[in-house]
């Protein structure tokens, strides 16, 4: 046909090439990018030194005697040889248990209700607006909260100013946030999965228990591993509930319950206590940077179980 | 012939009020002389969402062991009647219904019938292929298994396959994810997930439109084998779809609300396939199947 005569001439393409080369330059689009990447170099860069200065400080207390700083107690002078976390890391574990005990079904049957059962109303909108509202309030208003219920109404129970007073408040603290992912996850699951199942005769709770649930599964652990995550950082709420700064006289057994009811210590207090110290006895600045090392191996460890388990639901969706 | 009115018996509405759905159920077994040939009996029939009526004053009849079809343009109501069928409308929290629906003599919204079982009675294949993302095998068991069927799955689940036409493609990797499968696979497992709670109508909303010419043909051939077991309600947007597939077709259109001023969906007619498409009775019918319109 001609159009193929004339594009012979090598002229036409030529023309075309002309046309399809890129005419613009993308300055703003490429800035942009650049950005981006810096902004995300910045904050590994500052995540970066602060792990390396922490392990750094630490080091001379890791190196030589780990085993004893990890079965060691709280003591006034840093050169102390029983100087250690161990009464921290009970603290901090229970606080652990307590969350995922009461924060985990508590939040998500409040998610799984708000999102499959509850009648999209004014009031349920209410009280959505509410729980992500809790999720931004500052944790010592929940320190005061613990205080005021756990440990001096319901002081009987608790024993007061107790590591189980203080396990509660937690899960509390960290409840809007269970409930906010969870429904997030809830929210993520496709509508044509509850209809297929509704569609063969399944009942509400069959359509949650075999398709919800199953599916918004991966997204409801990383909820709850971020809000573990939160409980075991938190210092400020553990203060008003009773932790201990300064000596702690008993030093019981992880699994030791009958000392739920006793005065407690964890590891966010235990850091600040001897950063804190570490005017007056700078050797204390090594245990501090070192039971920080301890802190993050242990979220870590909780945090790769989640994302383990995670992993094997997600692989069931497929 | 002439646009459908509504000939519904009105002697049975004491039968409804004592019935329930178990009871025809048996009624019908012990009595198999006098089944009704219609498997629906639709009169005044209006969807509401919230306050908007999206669906206005249907009547009609849709025949046993047939295929009828639903064709009209877009928005006129077709999804939301089908939906009215097996009170899948329930579900959006806004929705209404007034009017009647009659599933063999039964009234389908009265206080004494479950939507639930309603469902496992009248199942349902949907516009995109929704596949449970499990196993084939768990895929075509879930319908029998919140139904309470233990034993004998084995045998539920092959004979479903078979009656979907897929059973030779999947029998040797039913423990594979059903979403492995291709398009025109996956939905043919729902249809046979559909069948595995035994039914006796299955509700088709536009099954195909999500697939291509091939896999379309392959559903179309299952719909004419599926219809001697169970009675087929398909909306489709493809009016050479309606004329090759159904037995009768009920055409519906949009119409400004004479109370709102706003578009609702009506039911122009129903009436034979070969009737809709030769020498419909309606002209908004004819504008529409001959493409003047929609």
């Amino acid at each position: 046909m001609a159009v193929f005569g004339r594009l012979s001439d090598g002229h036409a393409e030529t023309r075309v090439l002309a046309e399809l080369e890129r005419r613009r330059s993308d300055i703003g689009g490429i800035a942009f990018k650049l950005l981006l990447q810096f902004g995300l170099l910045l904050a590994l860069l500052v995540l970066a030194v602060l792990l390396v200065d922490v392990a750094r400080d630490g080091w001379s207390v890791l190196s030589t005697r780990l085993g004893d700083f990890l079965g060691g107690t709280l003591r006034s002078r840093s050169i102390d040889e029983r100087l250690g976390v161990h009464q921290g890391l009970v603290g901090s574990f229970w606080i652990a248990v307590f969350t995922a005990v009461f924060s985990f079904p508590l939040g998500i049957g409040a998610a799984v209700y708000l999102e499959e059962y509850a009648p999209k109303t004014r009031v349920t909108r209410f009280i959505e607006l509410n729980i992500r509202n809790l999720a931004g309030v500052p944790s010592v208003v929940y320190g005061l909260l613990g205080l005021g219920i756990f440990v001096k109404t319901l002081g009987g129970l608790t024993g007061g100013r107790s590591l189980l007073s203080a396990g509660i408040t937690l899960a509390v603290l960290v409840l809007p946030i269970v409930i906010i992912t969870a429904s997030e996850a809830i929210r993520a699951v496709p509508d044509s999965l509850r209809e297929g199942a509704y569609g063969v005769g399944a009942t509400r709770w069959e359509v949650v228990r075999s398709q919800v649930f199953p599916y918004a599964a991966p997204g409801i652990l990383t909820g709850t591993l971020l809000a573990m995550s939160r409980a075991i950082g938190e210092a400020a709420p553990l203060i008003l509930v009773g932790a201990v700064t300064g000596r702690l006289g008993t030093d019981p057994g992880f699994f030791d319950v009958s000392a739920l009811k006793d005065r407690f210590v964890a590891m966010p207090i235990v850091i600040t206590e001897w950063t804190q110290n570490s005017g007056r006895d700078i050797g204390f600045a090594s245990a501090a940077a070192a039971a920080i090392v301890v802190l993050l191996v242990f979220v870590l460890a909780l945090n790769s179980t989640a994302i383990l388990l995670r992993n094997r639901f997600e692989k069931q969706r497929r | 012939m002439t646009t459908a009115n509504g000939e519904i018996p009105t002697e049975d509405s004491d039968v409804t009020a004592t019935l329930n759905l178990d009871a025809t159920d048996r009624a019908v077994e012990e009595e198999s002389s006098v089944i009704p040939e219609s498997v629906f009996e639709i009169a005044d029939l209006s969807a509401y969402y919230g306050t908007f009526r999206a669906v206005r004053d249907v009547t009609f009849n849709i025949p046993r062991n047939e295929i009828t079809a639903i064709i009209g343009p877009s928005g006129c109501g077709k999804s939301t009647f089908l939906r009215c069928l097996n009170r899948m409308n329930d579900l959006v929290p806004s929705a209404r219904v007034e009017g009647h629906v009659r599933f063999r003599g039964v009234e389908l919204y009265d206080a004494r019938v479950d939507p639930v079982a309603v469902r496992s009675r009248i199942g349902m294949v949907f516009q995109k292929p929704n596949p449970f993302p499990k196993s084939i095998y768990d895929n075509v068991a879930f319908g029998p298994r919140v139904a309470g069927i233990r034993r004998g799955l084995d045998d539920v689940v092959e004979r479903s396959l078979q009656k979907a036409a897929i059973w030779d493609e999947v029998k040797d990797r039913l423990k594979d994810s059903a979403l492995s499968l291709s398009g025109g696979q996956q939905q043919r497992l729902c249809i046979a997930r559909a069948l595995a709670v035994d039914p006796e109508v299955l509700l088709m909303d536009e099954p195909c439109s999500a697939l291509d010419p091939i896999a379309t043909t392959r559903i179309e051939d299952l719909m004419q084998d599926l219809k001697t077991e169970f009675s087929i309600v398909i909306v489709t947007h493809n009016m050479q779809q309606a004329a090759r597939v159904s037995d009768r077709t009920a055409f519906f259109t949009t119409e400004r609300d004479t109370d709102s001023h706003r578009p609702t969906g009506i039911m122009v007619e129903c009436d034979a396939t070969e009737t809709v498409f030769s020498t419909p009775a309606d002209e908004r019918t004819e504008n529409y199947v001959t493409g003047r319109f929609g």
